[in-house]
């Protein structure tokens, strides 16, 4: 048993590559069997994924999800943000640069469009929370963007720590409510061509939420929605705390 | 030999993140700009004049479909690593700042798609 715990300590990664496979049989296998395929596989498991996430928080306190529990740790490998953004890249090779180019100006006008109504959502709830000062309505509504532009725009315009820990919270949320809205949401919102995934990427942003969502609606879909989403955080890291943050001081 | 395929992807991918840190350092910020987008378009343009050259072999896009075809995996794996649980406890803005956002978000999109399908 010693000798196990330490073979599994040491090949962490492999372990992952084992742990995933084993949730992506039984998922689906709950999906045809239980749910007549109503529900994909790979939905299932990505949720039980967030589940897991969850659990792992609360059983060692840490901040990485099941990742904090030692024999779990290679998960965070493989989910970590290296391997993230490479398998990403990678689903370019199924994707029509035609397609892209055509549906560029699209993309483009949702990125404004999306960074525009989840800064305002987000500042319009945290005045309704209670909060009046520009600085942390700013950062609250930045993290609404995503939880990589809420504490970049609050360490840039000095928000507090508390105000900043609740919009990675917000932006965290948001990951998650568009993993599991979006295969739900999809059929109703016409969400199934390239031209309207590149869109989606272009309002929802979170890459990691559009590229999970994607995936479990759809997986051809998921490079057009990522081509467009990457850009989000960058341009949120850009506008909210310049030019929101000064037009938002204006009016308060 | 898939290896190539492999090394096209990682030259592809790297020099994207390149450009996506020259880009948020010239724009003064913090962050990676749109380095996973370029490196896509990289990897696109890397394909086309490989195709066109007859240089690109079927067994270098077993390299990079194998990593294509990974990416479902790395999400879940991706998912579990989440900070779920302080997200979740982190308060009722947080959650309510993180949903209904999202909410609004799906109403609206129908309305983009409509308004560009008509201009």
């Amino acid at each position: 048993m010693e000798q196990l715990l330490k073979v599994i300590d040491q090949n962490g990664l492999i372990v992952a590559f084992l742990i995933v496979g084993l949730l992506t049989y039984f998922s689906d296998l709950f999906s045809k069997k239980v749910l007549n395929g109503k529900i994909p596989g790979s939905a299932i498991a990505i949720f039980i994924g967030l589940v897991l996430g969850y659990l792992g928080g609360v059983f060692s306190g840490g901040e990485k999800g099941l990742a904090d529990i030692t024999i779990f740790k290679g998960i965070g490998t493989l989910g970590g943000s290296m391997f993230r953004d490479f398998a990403i890249v990678a689903t370019a090779i199924g994707a029509s640069f035609l397609l892209i180019k055509k549906s560029g100006l699209l993309g483009l006008i949702s990125l404004f469009f999306g960074i525009t109504v989840f800064f305002l959502a987000g500042v319009a709830l945290a005045w309704i929370w209670g909060y009046r000062d520009a600085v942390s309505l700013v950062t609250i509504g930045a993290g609404a963007c995503t939880y990589i532009v809420g504490p970049v725009t609050g360490a840039a315009i000095g928000a507090s720590s508390e105000v900043i820990a609740l919009s990675i919270g917000a932006g965290v949320v948001k990951t998650i409510a568009v993993t599991i809205l979006t295969p739900i949401l999809a059929p109703m919102i016409g969400l199934n061509s390239p031209a309207s995934a590149m869109a989606f990427g272009g309002v929802m942003g979170t890459s990691s939420g559009v590229a999970a969502g994607l995936a479990a609606t759809d997986p051809k879909l998921v490079p057009y929605g990522a081509v467009t989403a990457t850009f989000y955080t960058g341009l949120g890291c850009l506008l909210c705390p310049s030019l929101f943050f000064l037009i938002l001081e204006y009016f308060i | 030999m898939m290896i190539y395929g492999l090394a096209l992807l990682a030259l592809s991918f790297l020099l994207g993140q390149w450009i996506g840190e020259v880009l948020g350092n010239l724009l003064g910020i913090n962050a990676n700009v749109g380095g996973v987008g370029f490196a896509m378009i990289f990897l696109l343009i890397f394909k086309e004049w490989f195709l066109n050259k007859g240089w690109f072999k079927p067994d270098m896009e077993t390299g990079i479909d194998f990593w294509n075809k990974l990416y479902i995996p790395v999400v879940i794996a991706m998912a579990a690593s989440l900070n779920v649980k302080s997200a979740i406890s982190s308060g009722s803005l947080a959650i309510a700042a993180g949903v209904l956002p999202v909410l609004l978000a799906f109403l609206i999109f129908p309305m983009i798609i409509k308004s560009f399908k008509s201009a």
